[in-house]
Parts: C-alpha cells; structure tokens; sequence
C-alpha cells in the first residue's frame, strides 16, 4: 500500500487537530495575522468543516503598523471566504502616544500585540485561540507543544508544559485559564508554499517580487509606510524585492528577490541560507527575545 | 515525497546534539544566521543548533522535547529530539509515541550504558518498529572495527528480546561527518551505508496498513438538515463508499454513503487521512463512538491490563478516578491494581504498591464505560490513552493496553468470530475451473496478500476448509462468472459470503 505524501500526512494531522479543539472547547478563535500561514490555516479550517462554515470567528490584532497592501488583502479574504472576522487594537495605548519610533519595538511590541492579544481574548471569552507559529520558526518554538497551556494571566511556562503523546491532546482547563493551539506545528516554511501552490490559497501580494521603494539600511531592506522616517543620508531607491513574512511595516525588511511566482518563491527556499525571521527585528532585541515574548503572552 | 518521524535518544554528552546538528547541517536544514550565532572562534558548534531555551543553555543539557524539520529529496523528517537525561523518561516516552524509528546513540568509547538500554527499552515500549543504532565518536577510537563489532554484539542479544522489527547499525563520527550523510572512507571495513540513507529507505508507518479499518468518531458535520457527516482521522485500515460499517458501542451496522471533502467525494481513503463520512441510514452517532470493520471489530472490555509510564510529580492513587483519554472518548478510569513495576535498567519485573513519576509498571485499569480498542502492539492508535489528573488538569501517565483482563475466562469452543479475528478474513469457498493453472494462481495471488487459502477438490474438503475459517479454492467442472482478484479479496473483507459463484479468467491476478 502506497503511503501518504507528506503534505496530506500533514493536512490530515492540522485537520484533527482542528477539530480537536472544536469539540472540546466552548469558545475557541483562530488569530489571523493575515500572513501565509494564516492563509493555510484558514483553509484546513476550511476544509476541516466542509460542507459546514468555519465554526469560530477569526481574530485581526490591529497594531495599525501593519502595511496597508495586508489590511486589503485582510478584508477582501475574510468577505470572500464568509468568516467572521474580529479587529482589535489596543486603542487605549494608540491614544496614550504608543508607537514603535518612541517607544522602541520591544515596549511597542509588549503594548500594541501582546497585550491587545490578552485584551482581545478575556473580552471574547475565547478559552482556546489557533495560532500559526511553526515549530521550525525559530529556537525556542522548537518546544512548544500543539496544546499550549496559558495560565489565568495569559503566561507561558516552558518548564511546566504538559507531556503530549500520540494524537491524544489534554484540553482540561479551570476557568480564566486559556490554550493556544498550533496546528501548523510540524510545518515548514517549505511545506506551507508547496501547499499554497498546491491548493492554490490566495496570498498577500507582498509575498511575490516587484520593484519597491525602500531604504537599503545594512542588510535589510525597509518600507517607508507609516512615515518611517529616514536617516541622515538616506535616500529611498526601487529595489527588485518581496517579503517573506509579514509583520508591522516598521519591523519588518524586505529581501531582495526576483521571485515574482509560487514556483519561482519554491525555488528560491531550496536555495536559500537564511532563516525566514532573520528580518524580524522583534525576534533579535536580545537574547533569547521569543522565548522572553512567549513567556509574557506573546503568541 | 513522504514523511518519516523519528526519535532521538542519548545521554548527555554521546553527541546527541551534534548528529541532529550535523544532519540539519549537511542537509541544509539549519540557516546562515543561525549558523552565525553558534559559531565560536571561528569554529561552528553544531550542538548549539538544537540548544532552544534560556534553562538548558544556562544548564547546559536538553530538558525538554524539541522537534526539529528537515527533507532531502526523498523525504520529509521529523525529528523528536528527546533528552538523555535519566529523570526525563517522560520525555523520551512523548518523543517515541509518534516515532516510526528511533535513533540509540552510543559513545564508542564507553559501550552500550544502562541509558542505551533504557532508551531501547522505552523505544520497544511505545512500538517504534525500527532502531539505528548510531556508534559515535568512531574518529576517538580509530574507527576501530573490533570496537564497533563487540558494541553490536552487545546491543543485539540485548534488544533481541525487545520485538523491533529491525535494528541497524552505523559506525560514525558526528562531528567529522562520518556515515552520516555519506558513507565513510575512513570505515572500508563497513558496507552498510550511512545513517541519512537508512532513514531514507526505511519504510514508515503509514506504509502497508493492512490493519482492519478504525476510525473513532470526532465531530460531528451538520450544516443543514439534508446533510450529516461523520468526522474523524483514519486510526487504521481504508474505507470506500460502498464498505459495511459496524458502529460501536451501539452494535448496529450501516453502510458508507460518500466520503464528503472540500475537493469533492473522494473514491477512497486510508489512515491517516481525516474524513468526513456520511452513512446511509439514520443512526445517532456521536463523538467517542466509532465506525469499525464489522467482520474485524476491536475488544470491548472495562478492565483491561496495561503498561503505565507514569509522568506527574504525585505518584499513582490506587483506586483513585483519574480522567481517561482514548481516541476521541474521555470517561473516568481507576487504577485497581499494580501487577508489577518493570526496572528499565534491567528489565526485572518488580513486584510494587506505587508508581512515581519516570517508574513504568503494568496495571490492571477499570473504566467507567466499556472501552473500543486493540491491543497497542497491533495498533498504535486504539491501543494508546493518556491519563489526566481531574483535579490538577496535568497528563500524569501514558498507557498501552496489553489485553482484557481475565482473558482466560473464555469459552471452551473456538467461535467463528475468533477465527475471523485470527485470520483476519471470512471464510469462504469460491469455486474455480478444474483445469489450467488458474486455481494456483489465484491461490498464490490471495495467499501474497494475507488470505488463508488452500485448494480443495471435493465438496467436502471445501466444508472442512470452510468450517476452520480458511478460503477454499473449489476445483470444479462447469460453468464461470469472471471476478478479479479484487473483487474476491474485498468480499471477504466486507460483511456479505461469497456465493457460489465461479471464476474462468486470470484477469486481475
């Protein structure tokens, strides 16, 4: 008997993971940060509940440092797909002059995400929230488990995770206690495009190369959305690029890429030596910055 | 491209982290700026790739299970990287539940230690079918065969008695490279290929499920009223449109109607895939129920022996409600007897009153409601359960259900449904022409795929065959219906005899 491709050996485990936590929980919520593994997690979530919709609603934690091309593509997908979907921003904070050319991207980091995050999940009354982290993402997500277990405050503990055996997941909480749940764990970032190309997933265009004014600042490409301001001697300049993740226009640089197609993006990770968050700023404020993330609420 | 998940297991300084950094490494697994910020003095420390959280690198070991990604060309891997560490059996039991192999690692220059054994031991338990067992540091002792030669020796009449399907062995240096991505050099005496090859070829888990189909009910798919879908993964087995179902506990039978999905009905679909599958009457099924092969059902039991991994700070409470989880069904479950406690260094059965956290042991358990499974050792899926603490939400134990208590209470005549059991088929008598090859042929062709056959040429020796749960190739003069072989070989696994119909042509076999 002939065995499964990895990619379906995959989709089949997303899929019951999915449903998992659909029969066993009250109120879960599948954050949507609008980025290609949002994209794929939406439809295993599709697929997971055909002929049905998709049975929660999908949660957008709007720092509104995003860029604009994701806030399009955002509302375009969920009215097109018919989720319901939820934008919250901590509008408090916004008010209160929080933004990350003052405050630094770690504090802006801790206010605009991780606490709008905490904010918008105790106001929902969601006690189990789909996550698209990865486990091949970055160190210390290697250890995260598919149910991760957040306490009344919304806190991570990496020492006192629960063991997690077979496809046998542990979904007991006491009230205020809250899981995370990842059920693209065991996808690469290689793995999440040949399936984007496979199941042909709309995807934010500022995944594919094209000519982008930005500001060569050492190694990293960066947009000027949100007037970004420029530094002494910078000019901006068109530079053939795309992104290969998305985050806030401020924390996130561009590549320089001629991949403009699935094929040619599939291409370019085969031959790629670099990690896919190397241009996530928030990642590297110090060391050991995620797990310090994790640990506070962060996703 | 298919998926290969295996299990690393060593102590903590046999190199672990390096192999798993090497084959990252060399496969390209691991990115430039994370190659960055492991080097040191220019030199890189492959070891540091795999070391994730703030504790362990300021301790300097492993403490938790990590899951590492990487493919070449013939396959995708999954690495459940374990700690070596003695406390952590609870961690190397989590690693290898979802393993289709295990890597041992040996240091060449101390032999095979109470952790090699142990690590094999726990690989045994949770039913990963393959061992490499990986003989590192080879360049610190001259890649000397003699060395290599007494550490198999060792490991094999050890691990003979642990029931792996297969275990292989690899002389290698990870840190130079040796055998692991490609055969060595420096190793002329040895031509087993190196240890990336093997786990590219060994065949996984997914593969040659021939098993009887499972699938417990998860979720249940009702959008409109026209519409009622049963949704679940495959535990094991294929199913079809068409197939008898047996639906469990309610013991009524139906038939598969459609298998719904997003990219229309499928014709077919096997383990693991998740399914959505609508029957064609109306039966109340819910979650924890489970749709089975009605000629192959799983044992249905409430007191059951088991092997027990316990896992939690505070040890097993004999008598104490625990919350069962197996498949899709969560009920209360106590432990009413410990049977022995088995020493993972010397695998001593020991006779016991308590379980503390990292002991295994096999229990007797007594569940609320009757259970639907199989013993783990003939599937992995309907034989595992965790064990939750209802007060304290923890997991505190894994368990393997060995069998039914009291099995020996039986009845004294073997039933026809035992011997279906046993030979995994109906019986049946298909008649075929007397003449010509064809009844070998079709005997050797349903003998290849697990059917207990025999030819017979007289009415009676077809009974005799029949009556003893065998399939009877009846040699016979007259007239034939044309059947492949697939046709004779789904009949006998669906729940409808074979009539008397004949055969004339090989078509198909």
């Amino acid at each position: 008997m002939a065995s499964l491709p990895h990619l379906q050996s995959l989709e089949a485990e997303s899929i019951h993971i999915l449903r998992e936590v659909m029969a066993e929980f009250e109120r879960p919520v599948m954050l949507y940060s609008v980025g290609k593994d949002s994209s794929v997690m939406v439809r295993l979530a599709q697929k997971a509940f055909y002929p049905g919709p998709i049975p929660f609603p999908l949660l957008h934690v709007d720092t509104t440092y995003k860029f604009q091309e994701m806030i399009e593509f955002r509302d375009n997908f969920a009215k097109q797909i018919g989720a319901r979907l939820i934008v919250h921003t901590n509008t408090e904070a916004i008010a209160n002059g929080a933004n990350p050319y003052r405050l630094g991207t770690e504090k802006c980091c801790a206010l605009l995400k991780t606490q709008a995050l905490l904010d918008a999940l105790r106001e929902g009354g969601f006690d189990a929230a789909f996550g698209g982290a990865r486990r091949d993402e970055e160190k210390s997500r290697a250890k995260e488990r598919i149910y991760s277990f957040r306490d009344r405050f919304g806190q991570w503990d990496p020492k006192n995770q629960r063991p997690e055996l077979w496809n046998l997941y542990n979904s007991r909480i006491n009230k205020g206690e809250t899981i995370r749940v990842f059920p693209l764990s065991n996808w690469t970032e290689m793995d999440v495009w040949q399936y984007i190309q496979e199941e042909n997933i709309p995807v934010v265009p500022m995944y594919f190369a094209k000519e982008r004014s930005v500001v060569v600042r050492g190694n990293s490409l960066v947009s000027l959305e949100h007037n970004a301001t420029l530094r002494p001697g910078e000019q901006p300049e068109l530079v053939m690029s795309r992104m290969r993740s998305l985050g806030c226009s401020h924390c996130t640089g561009a590549i320089r890429s001629e991949a403009d197609t699935l094929p040619k993006i599939i291409d370019e990770l085969i031959t790629f030596r670099r990690s896919e968050r190397e241009n996530r700023v928030i990642d590297h404020d110090r060391e050991g910055s995620m797990e310090l993330k994790k640990r506070e609420g962060y996703f | 491209m298919d998926l290969l998940r295996f299990s690393t297991a060593g102590s903590v300084d046999d190199g672990k982290s390096t192999l798993i950094g090497r084959l990252l490494f060399d496969t390209k697994g691991a990115y430039e700026d994370q190659l960055a910020s492991i080097r040191k003095n220019g030199k890189i420390d492959l070891s540091l790739l795999t070391d994730g959280l703030r504790a362990e690198r300021e301790q300097g070991i492993t403490i938790d299970v990590a899951y590492r990604y990487f493919a070449t060309p013939r396959r995708k891997f999954i690495i459940a990287d374990t700690p070596g560490h003695e406390q952590y059996t609870r961690n190397m039991a989590t690693g290898a539940s979802t393993a289709d192999l295990t890597i041992v690692l040996i240091d060449a220059r101390k032999g095979v230690l109470p952790q090699s054994r142990r690590h094999a031991y726990i690989a045994s338990l949770l039913g990963t079918p393959r061992v490499a067992v990986a003989i590192n540091k080879m360049d610190l002792v001259d890649f000397s065969q003699d060395i290599y030669n007494s550490i198999e020796r060792e490991f094999s009449e050890f691990s003979q008695e642990l029931g792996f399907r297969e275990v292989r062995y690899f002389p290698i240096s990870a840190l130079d490279g040796d055998n692991v991505v490609a055969p060595s050099a420096r190793t002329p005496w040895f031509d087993g290929g190196s240890l990336l090859q093997y786990l590219e070829t060994a065949p996984g888990l997914a593969e040659a499920d021939r098993k009887p189909f499972r699938m417990p009910v998860q979720y249940v798919i009702r959008p409109t009223l026209d519409f009622r879908g049963y949704a679940g993964q495959i535990a094991s087995g294929t199913v079809r449109p068409g197939d008898k179902l047996l639906i469990l506990p309610s013991g009524r039978t139906t038939t598969v109607k459609s298998l719904a999905s997003f990219d229309g009905d499928l014709k077919e679909a096997f383990a693991p895939m998740s399914v959505t599958l609508t029957i064609a009457d109306e039966i109340d099924i819910s979650r924890g129920d489970m749709l089975v092969s009605p000629i192959q059902p799983p044992h249905v039991a409430h007191r059951l022996e088991t092997a027990l991994v316990w896992m939690d700070e505070q040890p097993l409470r004999l008598g104490r409600p625990y919350l069962i989880k197996h498949t899709t069904s969560q009920i209360r479950a106590s432990v009413v007897a410990i049977q022995y406690r088995i020493d993972i260094n010397t695998l001593e059965h020991v006779p016991s009153s308590e379980l503390r956290l990292n002991e295994i042991a096999v229990v007797t358990l007594e569940t609320q409601r009757p259970l639907l499974f199989d013993r783990y050792c003939s599937n992995r899926n309907t034989g595992a359960f965790i064990l939750i603490d209802p007060v304290s939400n923890a997991t505190v134990a894994a368990g393997m259900i060995r069998g039914v208590e009291g099995e020996h209470n039986r009845p004294l005549r073997v039933s026809d449904e035992e011997r279906r059991l046993r030979h995994g088929h109906k019986p049946a008598i298909v008649n075929v022409p007397r003449e010509g090859e064809l009844a070998y042929e079709l005997e050797r062709a349903l003998f290849d795929r697990g059917v207990q056959v025999a030819i017979a040429d007289q009415q009676d020796q077809a009974r005799i065959l029949q009556n003893a749960g065998l399939v009877a190739l009846l040699r016979t003069d007259g007239a034939y219906v044309q059947r492949s072989i697939d046709e004779i070989f789904r009949s006998l696994e669906a729940d409808h005899t074979i009539p008397d119909e004949s055969f004339t042509s090989g078509e198909g076999i």
